[in-house]
């Protein structure tokens, strides 16, 4: 009896947290998804052939650290999207919430800073609640198998690329490429809220 | 000779305390260990109520009347505002402060964009969006990741005050 009552515990404290913390952590499957581009093309993983992984980047057109970090989004993509590893930005935040983060004005938007990567929008927020992002700019880095190896920032230093000396993305993406272990796997950064439809 | 030591730490304790306090409706400038040092709450102090905020977020502009209103409300309570601008924009800041009638001896900056090194100091549950507010009652610590709406922040309190 006495262990019945520890396993239902056991298990309900088990429930529980499930229940309360929705989204990835590391070392879970990240699912696919089918959301619209700028370019109005359907864009998902199974889309990418030979993938050896992918930056997810939960980024918005409106918040002013994803503004800080676009600069640098480009570069990654530039950087390894040959290598096997590209960028998806997904656009989380409700249009009616926050209206300059509009499919319209996400066109706009790629448009004048010349994304080489797909800019897509997650225009119903399941992608964004599956996933579990918080804030913008939020990354998760997969690898081959789309498992979740790096969740949080882009690097140590908001305000400047050059004073990063901690950039926590290229290195979960090198060591995915050189079949090492992510060095930093987790971290977390200021940023705006996710704008929630009501 | 013991009083005279602890009357020596009493008084070196209270002005490394003070001596980050802002004035008159000044923004202060403060580097991590300052914000540890203002998130100190030792029992039988006063409530703090310290909120996360930035010119550039609009939830957060959008709450802060209701945290002015329990300013007025609760005199005995002790408000912070720690803006997350970047330090270039303290002065935007603090003119945004004193307009919106912020206590004008809690505004502070805080110049640290190596965010990761001093979230999980604030607290373990914050993901980093803000707004945020840590409130500090007899050295327990309640977080809300969360923007509060009319009267919430006041229910909020005269709870932690019973």
């Amino acid at each position: 009896m006495k262990k019945l009552i520890s396993l239902s515990f056991v298990l309900f404290a088990l429930l529980a947290f499930s229940f309360e913390k929705g989204g990835y952590e590391l070392g879970d499957k990240a699912r696919d998804f089918s959301l619209k581009n700028v370019d109005g093309e359907m864009v998902s993983m199974d889309s990418y052939e030979n993938a050896k992984g992918f930056m997810i980047i939960f980024t918005c057109n409106t918040c002013p650290y994803s503004v800080a970090y676009e600069d640098r989004i480009i570069a990654l993509h530039e950087k390894y999207a040959d290598k096997g590893v590209p960028v998806i930005a997904i656009n989380p935040n409700d249009a009616e919430k926050s209206p300059k983060d509009s499919f319209e004005k996400m066109i706009v938007r790629a448009e004048n800073k010349g994304f080489p990567f797909p800019y897509v929008y997650d225009e119903t927020q399941e992608i964004t609640k599956a996933y579990g992002a918080t804030n913008t700019p939020h990354v998760y880095v997969l690898d081959a198998d789309r498992t979740v190896k790096y969740i949080g920032a882009i690097d140590n230093n908001t305000k400047s690329a050059e004073d990063a000396d901690k950039k926590y993305v290229e290195d979960a993406v090198d060591a995915i490429l050189s079949g090492k272990e992510v060095p930093v796997k987790k971290t977390k950064a200021i940023g705006c809220t996710i704008k929630w439809a009501s | 000779m013991n009083k005279f030591i602890l009357s020596i730490f009493l008084l070196t304790s209270i002005f490394s305390t003070t001596k980050i306090w802002a004035q008159n409706g000044e923004l202060k400038i403060i580097d991590v260990p300052e914000l540890e040092e203002i998130m100190v709450q030792s029992e039988g102090d006063t409530l703090k109520v310290i909120n996360f905020w930035a010119t550039w977020c609009k939830p957060c502009i959008k709450e802060l009347p209701y945290f002015v209103n329990a300013q007025n409300q609760f005199p005995e309570v002790e408000f912070i505002y720690v803006s997350i601008d970047f330090s270039e924009n303290a002065s935007k800041a603090e003119k945004f402060a004193q307009k919106k009638n912020l206590n004008p001896s809690g505004l502070f900056l805080i110049d640290d964009v190596d965010y990761n090194s001093w979230i999980d100091k604030v607290s373990p549950e914050w993901s980093g969006a803000i707004p945020a507010t840590l409130i500090m009652k007899d050295s327990k610590k309640y977080f809300y990741e969360q923007e509060f709406h009319e009267g919430e922040l006041e229910e909020l309190i005269k709870q932690k005050l019973n």
